[in-house]
């Protein structure tokens, strides 16, 4: 059961730093108090607002998204799926601030996206794990901590811990070509929650995994998550991966990119991310959802009728 | 478990290799030397032709103390211009890659150099900063290293992925940051690589400079002289003592890539 391991994994974390209880506590009361949706009352993690993105190209204006509207709350967690093209991954890099929007504003805990990628309030993790090859893979997990100035010694402490809780203890000193593609994205999630971010931005984490490591580790976000109690926004083109691991999930299409639907998950009797384990997959209710995700992908929108959807254009 | 077997399995391939890399080129060479000694002592190639290394070892031995000043002249001049040239083809490519402008600049320049023949620049400078004076052949082995360097760690510095810097980005690094935690440690394998090629370069400048005149007493004038006074075997002797000095360099810039890249698996940019 995932609420014994979740309180093994919170026991064994405030053993080791006590001042991380605090968040593990909210983020267990979180789960347990409200049936529904993951929310603490009144914080929004992310708030898009009729966000327009063009970009300049030699052969002319590509409007990438359209008129985007999308608000993540704290501690839930959110998958953009579309098609190839769709802008998913730019919209993660708005509210990142990696690009900038044509038109429209981020914010991300109530501040400009700007702000808050240089107060450091999201982790990040992109499809390659976009690990540094000369450092160890503890010195990798390090890295953000040492960017910003924490000292050593709490640096080895938190790295220990993370690398724990992503299983690598017995990997610090490897070098990032020593382990396999799954192992090296815990490396890249273990360092995204250095700085135990409320955000997390994932851009297609597990894309070049195998099916099976693929599952595993979206078992081990789904458990990290919930541990950490953060929001997640989690970009991927894999349907059973966004009904897996989502609260909700943001249906775009492509050419301009728009939110076409969005998809709320109810998973099981209840829908904590706590209860989301491997027999989840083979339930009736999460086929239908993976139906219901696929119909909203391919235009054929079941639930909210509507002119919008039937065709793609 | 497999990633400990094949860690274990890189490990001892790279330490073979690098045996292999000592033994099998040294096996040639005794080789070459057996059928170099049977050729003159039992077939009888004449002994003004070719030397049979006996003799060339006899020498050697007989003007140690010279050789060792050859030496130590040429390897000097090869050393000063090998680390100038290198230092400034370091900085030269860290401002082309940081303005473009520079890099614009700089190109023709530097393609200019890289095709200049050293027996063209040897004696224009030997006259330049005159007879008695090692400057102008430390200046052909500076500028013979410069390219390589600054090629390489122009490419280097232009290695980063954008996955890299976007985390950069990411996280709020500051330039200086950038540069001592991604820009440089790419860069790392590319500015040795070409230091390496360079320092071999900066040997062969320093040498053939010397036969353009200049001080005397370098290998290079040392090697000119015997052979012109028909003392082939004391010319041969020379050039062993200028391969020694070659294979220093090159070995000592080897060991230090090694000593930079400790603890690195090998293969990730050469």
């Amino acid at each position: 059961m995932t609420d014994g391991d979740g309180g093994l994994r919170s026991d064994a974390g405030g053993g080791s730093r006590p001042a991380s209880r605090n968040p593990d506590a909210a983020a267990a009361g979180i789960r347990d108090g409200a049936g529904a949706p993951p929310q603490p009352a009144g914080t929004t993690a992310v708030e898009v607002r009729g966000v327009d993105k063009i970009f300049e190209t030699t052969s002319g204006h590509v409007q990438a998204l359209d008129a985007i509207d999308l608000t993540v709350a704290a501690g839930e967690f959110v998958s953009l799926i579309g098609p190839s093209g769709c802008g998913k991954s730019t919209l993660m890099r708005l509210i990142a601030d990696l690009d900038a929007p044509s038109a429209g504003t981020v914010s991300v805990f109530g501040k400009t996206a700007k702000q808050a990628r240089l107060d450091q309030e999201y982790g990040i993790a992109f499809q390659s794990a976009g690990l540094l090859p000369w450092r160890t893979v503890a010195a990798n997990v390090a890295l953000p901590l040492e960017l910003h100035g924490v000292a050593s010694a709490a640096r080895s402490g938190r790295v220990a811990e993370l690398l724990d809780m992503v299983g690598l203890s017995d990997f610090a000193d490897r070098y990032p070509d020593q382990l396999s593609g799954g192992m090296q994205q815990r490396v890249a999630i273990a360092r995204s929650l250095a700085e135990q971010p409320r955000l997390l931005l994932m851009d297609e984490p597990f894309g070049a995994l195998d099916e099976m490591t693929r599952e595993k580790m979206q078992a081990e976000l789904v458990r990290i998550a919930a541990e950490t109690g953060a929001a997640v926004v989690f970009v991927t083109h894999s349907i059973p991966e966004a009904v897996f691991l989502s609260d909700r999930v943001v249906v775009m299409s492509p050419r301009p990119g728009r939110i076409r639907e969005i998809v709320p998950m109810r998973l099981g009797v209840d829908t904590r991310r706590a209860a989301r384990t491997e027999e989840l997959r083979e339930e009736r209710g999460f086929f239908e959802m993976v139906t219901a995700v696929r119909e909203a992908l391919h235009g054929e929108t079941p639930v909210t009728a509507g002119p919008r959807g039937v065709e793609t254009r | 478990m497999s990633t400990v077997a094949a860690t274990g399995r890189g490990r001892m391939s790279l330490r073979t290799e690098s045996t292999l890399r000592v033994v099998a080129p040294i096996t040639v060479g005794l080789i070459v030397l057996g059928i170099w000694q049977f050729l003159v002592s039992v077939v009888g190639v004449s002994d003004y032709l070719l030397p049979s290394p006996a003799s060339i070892v006899e020498e050697f031995i007989a003007y140690w103390p010279s050789i060792v000043q050859a030496t130590l002249i040429t390897g000097t001049n090869a050393l000063v211009g090998l680390v100038f040239g290198s230092i400034l083809g370091i900085a030269l490519a860290a401002l082309a890659a940081r303005w473009k402008v520079i890099d614009r600049m700089s190109a023709p320049v530097v393609a200019a150099l890289a095709v200049v023949p050293i027996v063209a620049l040897a004696p224009v400078l030997n006259s330049m900063f005159g007879a008695d004076s090692q400057f102008g052949r430390q200046a052909i082995a500076g500028i013979a290293s410069f390219v390589p360097v600054f090629l390489n760690t122009l490419r280097g510095f232009r290695q980063t992925t954008p996955v890299h810097r976007d985390l950069m980005k990411a996280y709020a690094a500051n330039s200086s940051q950038v540069l001592r935690t991604l820009t440089l440690p790419t860069a790392r394998p590319f500015i040795l690589t070409g230091i390496r090629i360079a320092s071999s370069l900066a040997v062969i400048s320093a040498l053939v400079a010397e036969y353009f005149g200049g001080p005397r007493g370098g290998l290079g004038a040392l090697i000119s002289t015997s052979a012109a006074s028909s003392a082939y075997a004391r010319a041969w002797a020379y050039v062993v003592a200028s391969i020694v000095l070659g294979l220093i360099f090159y070995l000592a810039t080897l060991g230090l890539e090694r000593l930079v890249q400790r603890g690195r698996p090998a293969g990730v940019a050469r």
